[in-house]
């Protein structure tokens, strides 16, 4: 198997993000909240990115909060995909009215735009991270929905569903051992995409000041603590930001290989 | 009922859609209502906090018409919004449509010259990169739509800044307009914001314009015009383009409602004076009755948007235009 130079490049950089992630106060020379100099110090040898606005060492905050961006959207992400993946097989296989309900209810939730919907949740929600793992996980689900209902309803109607279905098998067993296992494919390419998604909706709302609240920050809550430096041609805003792109390529680099090579299995199999 | 009358199958298309889009918006207004009933306590509770005295409370409910049942501050909430009347901000207490007017126009104002922009700009891109289709023109654009959509708009929003405003001084990083500047002056401030707006919407519409006319170019009837030996500029212009316009409009209209949502974020970072940073400012003071006026419209341009898109695309669907 060859795996294309952009998918590597891609690999390579989520794999150290999450690698960073997991060993975030290993690595960290200092800690999260520990003020350690002047305000938005240059970059040295002691500090490699500088400081922040309140003289904390950006380089530890930068590893710290990554550590939240991605525990927080992965999260956000499962919650999101077993949410909606099991909701939209379940829509398939039963059908009838109760599918009718569920798509009109999703339908309905993806008519409001998803920034404005969690703004007015949050407005009246208590800002905290279960807060926002449940918010972001519900109104994304509807897009796992809509996919995996897709999927479930063409796989419903193959034979070997059909023959399962006649030996009487329960539905969760039609959900969970016919349709789950052949839906997977289709799901895991999703799967990066959604997470993309979660890691910039999260720094949007955490940018906009309701997402995840100090002492504890998020790269994007790290860019809305620096930002007032901007304007004094201070970079420390920039960092974070950059980080978050860096993270939302490198998974779509490796979201898009997987997309055709499960394309390209499909193609094989003659479907 | 209808049958009767024997409408044109495409006016009747076009009126079921209608009737679906303001079923929409009245669902929409049920769950952005619904959306501040969620909480733990009530609106009361959440404006004064947990150590709040039962008295205050008690006034503060009752004041808000909290002790009525849901249902009918719902009915009397959209009924007074349907008559203009958005209620009064709880933290200021000034009348919100008032404070929304201007700001309203501010946004549009900034989404306007966006779209002005942005629109003309993917479809010669979506052009170009069809007429060098796999060639370096066509690789460069969609490596750079790749970028795009992982970019979240305040990365590029600072860059800009960053280099245009303060390295170089070109423009000013805070975009703020009032009444009487004039219009070139307004221009002249919203130069960046309006940029990242183009850059984040371009991509999309640029990748559907491409597929919109890569999918007409497959036609019969565009090898014919190949064969009698037409250039490719005229290929693509007079053959494929005029065909592929209802797709390209879909895509233009559906972007153009994203635009509702990137104009949230883009306000924030110019501490631009528009409907955004309202909505934003308020979210964070618990201020439910402005953030309910806010999201209803938001929702109301975003479902409208929707709506004429799918109109777009019935209206320019010649298979319904002549009835069997």
């Amino acid at each position: 198997m060859r795996i294309p130079i952009s998918a590597l490049i891609g690999l390579f950089f989520t794999g150290g993000f999450f690698l960073m992630a997991v060993f975030a106060p290993l690595i960290a020379p200092y800690g999260l909240a520990e003020v350690v100099g002047d305000v938005w110090e240059p970059r040295s040898a002691d500090h490699w990115l500088g400081t922040d606005n309140i003289g904390r060492d950006l380089l530890s905050r930068m590893i710290y909060g990554g550590r939240t961006t991605i525990l927080i959207a992965a999260l956000a992400t499962v919650l999101s995909f077993s949410l909606g993946s099991f909701l939209g097989f379940t829509a398939a296989v039963i059908g009838g009215w109760i599918d009718q309900l569920m798509s009109r209810l999703v339908d309905l939730l993806m008519s409001i735009p998803t920034l404005i919907f969690a703004l007015v949740v949050l407005s009246v929600m208590p800002v905290n991270i279960t807060t926002l793992i449940l918010v972001m996980g519900i109104l994304d689900s509807t897009r796992v929905y809509r996919l995996s209902r897709a999927v479930a309803v063409d796989i419903n109607v193959q034979d070997f569903v059909e023959a399962a279905k006649l030996r009487g098998e329960r539905r969760s067993w039609i959900i969970f051992r016919e349709i789950l296992p052949n839906a997977l494919s289709p799901l895991v390419a999703e799967l990066g995409l959604r997470f993309i998604f979660a890691v910039l909706f999260l720094s949007t709302l955490s940018f906009l000041g309701l997402g995840v609240q100090p002492p504890a920050s998020d790269w994007g809550g790290m860019v809305k603590e620096n930002k007032d430096g901007i304007v004094f041609g201070i970079g420390a805003a920039l960092v974070p930001a950059a980080a978050i792109s860096a993270l939302a390529i490198s998974v779509n680099l490796v979201a898009d290989w997987v997309l055709n090579r499960t394309s390209d299995l499909k193609g094989g199999r003659g479907g | 009922m209808l049958d009767g009358l024997r409408l044109h199958p495409v006016v009747k298309l076009v009126a079921q859609r209608i009737a679906l889009g303001i079923l929409l918006l009245l669902a929409a207004s049920v769950m952005i209502f619904l959306g501040t009933l969620v909480l733990p306590g009530d609106v009361a509770q959440a404006i004064l906090g947990q150590s709040a005295t039962p008295v205050a409370l008690a006034n503060l409910r009752e004041q808000m018409g909290l002790n009525d049942p849901a249902w009918q501050r719902y009915l009397h909430w959209l009924y007074a919004a349907l008559h203009g009347d958005l209620g009064t901000s709880l933290s200021n207490g000034r009348d919100i449509a008032t404070q929304i007017g201007s700001r309203l126009g501010n946004t549009l104002f900034l989404a306007f010259w966006a779209a002005v922009v942005a629109v003309p700009l993917a479809i010669l891109l979506g052009l170009l990169s069809v007429r060098y289709r796999n060639r370096w023109p066509d690789k460069l654009i969609s490596t750079l739509s790749l970028a795009s959509i992982s970019l979240p708009e305040f990365f590029i929003g600072y860059v800009l800044i960053y280099f245009f405003a303060v390295r170089l001084g070109w423009f000013t990083s805070v975009a703020t307009i009032y009444d009487s500047m004039d219009l070139w002056d307004k221009l002249s401030a919203i130069v960046l914001p309006v940029t990242v707006l183009t850059m984040v919407i371009l991509a999309h519409m640029m990748r559907m314009t491409r597929a919109a006319i890569l999918n007409v170019m497959q036609a019969a009837y565009i090898e014919t015009a190949e064969l009698k030996g037409l250039t490719q500029f005229t290929v693509i212009f007079r053959h494929a383009l005029p065909n592929a316009i209802a797709p390209i409009v879909n895509v233009v209209v559906l972007n153009l409602a994203y635009l509702v949502v990137g104009v949230v974020v883009v306000e924030v970072i110019f501490v631009y004076p528009g409907m955004g940073q309202y909505l934003v400012d308020h979210v964070a003071k618990r201020d439910v009755p402005v953030v309910q006026a806010c999201g209803l419209i938001f929702a109301a341009v975003y479902i409208g948007l929707n709506l004429i898109a799918d109109l777009v695309s019935i209206v320019t669907n010649p298979r319904l235009r002549h009835p069997k």
